[in-house]
């Protein structure tokens, strides 16, 4: 793999930047491999960089069936923190934020982690009460997350309105200090360019359309728009499209698909240094590094596979905006979209082998798996190389909607970004 | 404060009013019917902006709403300031204040230029391979210097003073652009009585029309059938014009949203009118003709000032009568920047030259140019461009190869063309379909009820695009089309996409296709040696097509630049998704009105207005605001609340407990309903009695819980949490209507018509029974649990004997009209007995010193009735109800480890725990703990002179007797583990 360091671009910068090579190729796809993911998005993307590099798997390839990181991973709003309340999540989420924190250097990209803080307002009693709980049930599992009052809040966060004549005054906020954002096309490139350089194939344009199992029920490979694969293991990571691509090995998952919309204003000069979340007036908000101010909410509230939401759902999104930081009036929307986000009847992802042999799955992940891409890959390559759950997702299994085993954070935190 | 290049005559401004406005502290002048931009340039203004990365000097390049380069941050004051408008949109005004963003200190001296410099070492996706060592040096130091130098204008620091206004309209024709295509099919539209609405972003209907001197329609000169047109359309009453308004969004099923500037044009307006309105219009069938957008010519150095587009060049002439330059080099690849040429040449600017991509051009405008003299360099590139702040010359070679030739000049006007603007069909999900003679994506089959019409669909001439505007304007609404007689209007044609052949050493040249984000067409290249091969990778990884722009001038020639590289043919690459907003749309109008108190309804109780005259402090629950505590004197809250617990405990208090949802549920299979939602059986239930209810989600957690009464056989009263009404009453119709449509019942909500107040304490009895006629309510004739419908103080009651406090207590539930005059009739009657107002806070201390639950408190989602310790309540008998199922999982059926509803004393009595903290055996342990479960309430208890906890513990009730340890910000908190009721736990006083 080609190193890149300030030294490199330097060098290039003086030969007009014609030595770079692909950052990965663009291979025809083999016959057959040990294992297929299926979805080109940082989960899969990465899992395949771990299978190849924490298990020496590298008969390996990904299929996309659009151009990678184009889904999820490419729209999402990149909020990354660990504070979740359960034991599980909290144990789970805090893999992958450890993994951040040295993600680019791992990888030899820059994936522009940026550990700014994410402060989450509370408005009421109610929300206090569940802050706290979370902020204890987080110092007892080695996660950061503190009190602030709603004075601490506006020091940390300079544009937060703090009036008590608001209609949802501010009445304090859990900060977490490690969280942040990264960005995330470079999450899905980064994880691309490591795993082709250990050898996985990535193939784009490649929708998988069926899954061939033999006689004892094994997946022994995928149907594609680009002819049949083989594959002794297959790796689903396809988010929104989870559901579709289960059926095809004759498996009805718990998940419903929304799409989540986000919107970025034009760009302007630093004004926002962390990301702020509010539960009860229903918003969130950061500046990106080009200067966007980046804002999302909840998602539209039927169920659909286009990636299009309605109007009311930004237009909310935004009366919340300019209630909280009412500066930002005059700021204007410059672009919106929307992505499909399979959710789970308890809001926490599936991360496990399923009941057909050979067939592993990775979503659920909703509104929030952008900050799990490092530990969720990982623990997903995990399973994969040993056929079973590593004991950080052993709880996340597909068996426990049936047995009733959930692990319900949406029940004590609305918003699960 | 002369304007050097306004022209004496022409165009569409009132010469005779000056306006004086400023540009980064210098006072110039203009006149009404300019745009910032038209009297910039008047004044021979062409700096106006520095650039994304490089900071490089840029000029105005457009006259529309695609400018990237010059933005401006207007305003009087940090109130009124926008940053990043085009100074191409913004209307002129008198006292406008502008500035210049994204430089430091000046426009013409900008430290950031030093980017600029060292250009070579921040290609695109520079950062990706960089700033990675030390590990923390991202977000402590790299990151912050990238911020800073990122961002265009800078955020108001102040809250915005206007007001937004928002509505909703219907219409069988929407007509968006009203240039000729729009106007001809408003007009046919109109012609059938259809109710059309016409909207357009400019500041006048008209469009491409307003800049015509030339063509006759139907024997009229342009601008004369425009005006005939307008007053036709005026005539009818159901046609309505919207200028200034942009439609930026196209919705599933028709809707159409539209932003309406309504105040910002006409400068220090008072901020009582709205600023602004957004639209959202449900149209029958819409007319898309929103015309195309001119491109720009992607050659090395095309980014100076005074370089600007061709046809904007002639807009700026026709319509604002204002020259762009001196000496104009012309370089196209389309027969418009011919027409430009003619134009600025009658107008008295000098022509350069005109350089043609093209080989052998032809037609009309060709034609005239030749003969007009002016000199033609034909299959012709121009290698370079020379000027700092402004162009100075241009070096001009065959493309073929040779020497070139350098021309100076003041103004370079561009053409690569035309880009249908197939924005709105493309957000409606219309196919586009590529044409190659065009270079351009068009609109295919649509996906909604629409057409588009114009030069928005690929229809080249005047004629054309009247006819076409006509045509769909007339099926749009089920008529017939006029036709119109077109002279003086010859075609133009041409175009080009990609980066035009050019000499030289293609590393050392910077050709810019995204202006505004300072992306080259080297960087397109170095996408795809870097294995970018979509264009979606190409956008994300140079940033093209990401400015403010949003890709109008930019994609098009992106895909011209990969598909040879590609070698695949354009279509094969696709194009970028478009989104709304068309373009950007202030934030204001999305949020509309909803500010401060409308915001969100606050929705208040008949006996609010009382309790705020009593100084009650108030809490937010749901929308409700509850009063919390009623402070006398100089009480805090802790203070208030332990004498208001004493009043109730020993005397008698009174509550407002009207924000508790209700719900009327009527019908001969009432109780089989209730049966099935709840998980308590009702069929024995007799009228006239009450009982506590529990509701399940279908995963078997506790979702609400509240009291319910048998009014009649078939009628019961239901009442639910305060937060819950709205979704307690959904979920049941939801049931109602999809899994038992065969029951017989009716739901209605009834929260706000009653007004519910309680009285609780011993001395609850002598307080209410002197106002009560009809019904006797001594302990023997209405027990605990039941109700009876009577009146009190003459108001028509239905009066429950229940309690949340453990001691005997009333819920009176009367018409809300009625509901401050019967809390006044009680205060009276209490008063002997010194009743005391409590507030939510004592209510909470009082039914946790019961073990009482809250639901959302105690519960969360994960919690069953066993846990709580209500699985008493079950009715066994039930074939099923809600949640049955679940219950009987396999997590469930084990009963291991489950947390379960206990009560907690700590070790020393005055300490209060912290609500959400957690429990563990051990605190010595290392993290991650093993916690066994965390506080869901925790109070002083005024009653027993010590705190109380009621806790979620795991295998809690057989811990009776543990002693564990709460860890808190102060230390470890020892705890025993109790049954969770501390209060007269034979429930004796209840039944007084
Ligand atoms: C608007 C929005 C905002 C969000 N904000 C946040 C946030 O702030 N923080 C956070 O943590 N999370 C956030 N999320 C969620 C987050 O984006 C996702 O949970 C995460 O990115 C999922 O990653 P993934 O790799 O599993 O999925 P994706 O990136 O969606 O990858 C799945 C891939 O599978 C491909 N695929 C599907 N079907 C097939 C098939 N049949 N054959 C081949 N390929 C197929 C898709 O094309 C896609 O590329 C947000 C999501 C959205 C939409």
């Amino acid at each position: 793999m080609q190193r890149y360091s300030a030294l490199a671009l330097i060098k290039q910068s003086l030969n007009g930047h014609k030595g770079w090579k692909p950052q990965w190729r663009d291979p025809e796809p083999k016959s057959s491999y040990d294992v297929i993911i299926i979805g080109g998005g940082g989960h899969g993307l990465g899992a395949a960089y771990y299978l190849a590099k924490k298990h020496g798997i590298r008969n390996v390839a990904v299929l996309e069936k659009g151009w990678i990181g184009g889904g999820n991973t490419g729209r999402n709003t990149t909020i990354i923190r660990s504070n979740y309340l359960f034991d599980e999540s909290a144990a789970l989420y805090d893999h992958a934020l450890q993994m951040w924190e040295g993600l680019s250097q791992d990888l030899n990209y820059n994936v522009m982690f940026s550990q700014r803080g994410v402060l989450m307002v509370a408005h009421n009693v109610h929300d206090e009460q569940s802050f706290k709980r979370h902020v204890y049930a987080n110092r007892l599992n080695g996660v950061d997350n503190e009190w602030l009052t709603p004075e601490q809040a506006k020091a940390f966060c300079p544009p937060l309105n703090i009036a008590p004549g608001m209609r949802h005054a501010v009445t304090g906020a859990a900060l977490q200090r490690r969280a942040g954002t990264a960005r995330h096309d470079a999450v899905a490139w980064g994880y691309a360019r490591g795993a082709d350089a250990l050898g996985v194939d990535i193939i784009q344009n490649c929708e998988v359309t069926g899954i061939e199992r033999d006689a004892t029920g094994r997946v022994t490979g995928v149907q594609t728009t680009r002819g049949r694969i083989g594959a002794r293991k297959i790796g689903v990571s396809a988010a929104g499209s989870t559901s579709l691509v289960m059926e095809m090995a004759g498996l009805r998952m718990p998940l419903e698909s929304y799409p989540l919309q986000a919107l970025v204003s034009e760009p302007v000069k630093p004004i926002f240094p962390c990301v702020v979340m509010s539960n009860t007036i229903h918003a969130y908000i950061s500046q990106s590094d080009k200067g966007e101010l980046v804002i999302g909410a909840g998602t539209d509230s039927y169920v659909s596979y286009s990636q299009r939401g309605a109007l009311h759902i930004p237009m909310h999104t935004l009366e919340a905006i300019c209630e909280l930081f009412p500066i930002f009036r005059r700021m204007r929307m410059m672009r919106n979209w929307g992505g499909i986000v399979d959710v789970t009847p308890d809001r926490s992802p599936i991360l496990g082998k399923t009941p057909v042999p050979g067939l592993y799955v990775n979503c659920g992940w909703g509104t929030g798996g952008f900050k799990a891409t490092p530990g969720s890959a990982d623990l997903l390559a995990y399973t994969i190389a040993k056929d079973e759950p590593h004991p950080i997702n052993a709880p996340f299994n597909l068996e426990r909607f049936g047995a009733g085993r959930l692990i319900d954070e949406a029940a004590a935190a609305a918003v699960a970004h | 404060m002369t304007q050097p290049y306004r022209l004496s005559a022409g165009g569409r401004i009132d010469r005779a009013r000056t306006l004086t406005f400023s540009f980064d502290g210098k006072r110039y002048t203009g006149h009404p019917g300019d745009t910032l931009a038209s009297a910039l340039l008047a004044n021979g203004v062409h700096l106006v902006g520095r650039s994304f990365k490089y900071h490089r000097p840029r000029g105005i390049l457009t006259a529309g709403g695609e400018e990237p380069n010059a933005l401006v941050g207007v305003g009087r004051d940090d109130a009124h300031f926008t940053p990043n408008l085009r100074a191409t949109q913004v209307e002129l005004y008198d006292g406008l204040t502008s500035e210049s963003q994204n430089r430091a200190p000046s426009l013409e001296r900008d430290y950031g230029a030093i980017n600029d410099v060292f250009w070579r070492f921040f290609p695109a996706g520079f950062y990706y391979k960089t700033f990675m060592w030390p590990r923390k040096a991202w977000t402590k130091f790299f990151e912050p210097r990238i911020r800073e130098m990122a961002g265009l204008g800078r955020s108001p620091q102040t809250p915005d003073a206007a007001r937004y206004a928002q509505r909703f309209a219907h219409c069988d024709v929407l007509v968006v652009g009203a240039g000729p295509a729009g106007l001809a099919a408003a007009l046919a539209a109109a012609k059938t009585g259809a109710r059309v609405i016409l909207c357009d972003e400019q500041s006048e209907a008209g469009g491409s029309l307003l800049a015509e001197p030339d063509a006759q329609i139907d024997g009229l000169p342009a601008a004369e059938w425009l005006k005939t047109a307008l007053a036709q359309l005026a005539a009818y009453p159901q046609v309505k014009l919207l200028t200034r308004t942009t439609a930026f969004g196209y919705f599933p099923h028709n809707m159409i949203g539209l932003a309406q500037a309504l105040t910002d044009h006409e400068g220090e307006r008072s901020d009582a009118q709205p600023r602004g309105r957004l639209w959202q219009v449900r149209a029958k069938r819409v007319v898309i003709a929103a015309g195309a957008i001119e491109r720009p010519l992607v050659f090395p150095d095309n980014d100076r000032p005074g370089i600007m587009l061709a046809e904007a060049a002639r807009i700026y002439l026709e319509r604002y009568g204002v020259l762009p330059g001196r000496r104009a080099l012309i370089f196209t690849a389309h027969d418009g920047a011919y027409r430009t040429a003619l134009a600025l040449h009658r107008a008295g600017c000098a022509i350069a030259g005109i350089v043609d991509l093209r080989p052998n051009a032809g037609g009309p405008w060709v034609a005239a140019a030749q003969k007009a003299g002016l000199a033609i360099y034909p299959a012709s590139t121009i290698a370079t461009t020379d000027g700092r702040l402004r162009i100075t010359g241009a070096t001009i070679k065959p493309i073929a190869g040779g020497s070139g030739q350098r021309v100076s000049c003041d103004t370079l006007l561009m053409s690569g063309g035309f880009t249908p603007s197939v924005h709105l069909f493309s957000q409606s999900r219309g196919k586009l379909v590529f044409d190659a003679t065009l270079d351009a994506f068009l609109p295919g089959a649509p996906a909604e009820a629409c057409s588009v019409a114009g030069s928005a669909a690929g229809v080249p001439s005047l004629a054309e695009v009247l006819a076409s505007g006509a045509e769909a304007g007339a099926a749009a609404a089920g008529g017939s089309a006029v036709s119109y007689q077109v002279t003086n209007a010859p075609v133009a044609q041409g175009g080009f996409i990609g980066a035009v052949p050019y000499h030289g050493d293609p590393g050392s040249v910077r050709a810019f296709l995204d202006y505004q984000n300072d992306v080259t067409a080297k960087d397109i290249a170095l996408a795809m040696r870097e294995g970018m091969k979509s264009v979606e990778h190409v956008k994300r990884f140079t940033t093209n097509g990401m400015a403010t722009d949003q890709g109008k001038l930019s994609n098009m020639n992106a895909l011209g630049i990969m598909s040879p590289v590609l070698g695949k043919p354009v279509p094969a690459i696709g194009t970028t998704t478009f989104r709304m907003p068309y373009t950007p749309v202030p934030f204001g109008y999305f949020a509309g009105y909803a500010r401060g108190e409308l915001f969100e309804p606050e929705r208040r109780t008949a006996i609010h207005s009382w309790a705020e005259a009593q100084g009650a402090v108030f809490e937010d629950v749901s929308l409700w605001k509850r009063a919390r505590y009623f402070p006398r004197g100089s009480e805090d809250m802790h203070k208030a609340v332990a004498r208001e617990c004493r009043a109730v405990r020993n005397g008698v208090g009174i509550f407002d407990a009207s924000t508790l949802g209700k719900i009327e549920v009527v019908g001969p299979d009432a109780a089989e309903f209730l049966n099935r939602m709840y998980i308590n059986a009702w069929t024995k239930l007799q009228p006239g009695k009450l009982r506590y209810g529990i509701l399940l989600r279908e995963d078997g957690f506790v979702i609400d819980d509240g009291v319910i009464g048998r009014i009649t056989d078939t009628r019961f009263h239901v009442t639910t949490t305060t937060g819950g009404a709205a979704r307690v009453l959904t979920m049941m119709e939801d049931y109602l209507q999809t899994e038992f449509p065969e029951l017989n019942v009716w739901l209605t909500s009834t929260t706000e018509q009653y007004a519910v107040i309680a009285v609780q304490g011993p001395m609850a009895r002598k307080v209410v029974a002197p106002l009560i006629t009809g019904a006797d309510i001594s302990a023997e004739a209405l027990p605990h649990m039941s109700m009876v419908e009577c009146k009190i103080a003459g108001v028509p009651a239905r009066l429950f004997r229940v309690s949340f406090t453990g001691e005997l207590g009333f819920e009176i539930n009367v018409p809300a009209d009625y509901g401050r005059a019967v809390w006044e009739a009680l205060m009276a009657s209490g008063k002997p007995y010194d009743i005391t107002p409590y507030g939510t806070e004592t209510m909470h201390v009082l039914r946790a010193e019961k073990g009482y639950i809250i639901v959302g408190q105690e519960t969360d989602g994960t919690v069953t009735p066993d846990d709580v310790g209500y699985a008493g309540m079950i009715g066994k008998a039930k074939p099923d109800f809600v949640g049955k199922r679940a219950l009987a999982r396999k997590a469930f059926a084990e009963q291991t480890n489950r947390k379960q509803l206990v009560g907690l004393l700590t070790d020393d009595p005055t300490l209060v725990l912290d609500e959400g903290a957690h429990i563990v055996a051990d605190p010595a342990q290392p993290k991650p703990m093993t916690m066994l479960g965390h506080i869901t309430s925790s109070y002083w208890s005024e009653t027993l002179g010590r705190s109380v906890a009621l806790a979620l513990l795991r295998d809690g009730r057989a811990r009776t007797g543990e002693q564990l340890y709460v860890p808190l910000a102060t230390g470890n908190a020892r705890v025993s583990v109790v049954a969770p009721v501390f209060y007269d736990p034979e429930g004796t006083r209840l039944n007084g």
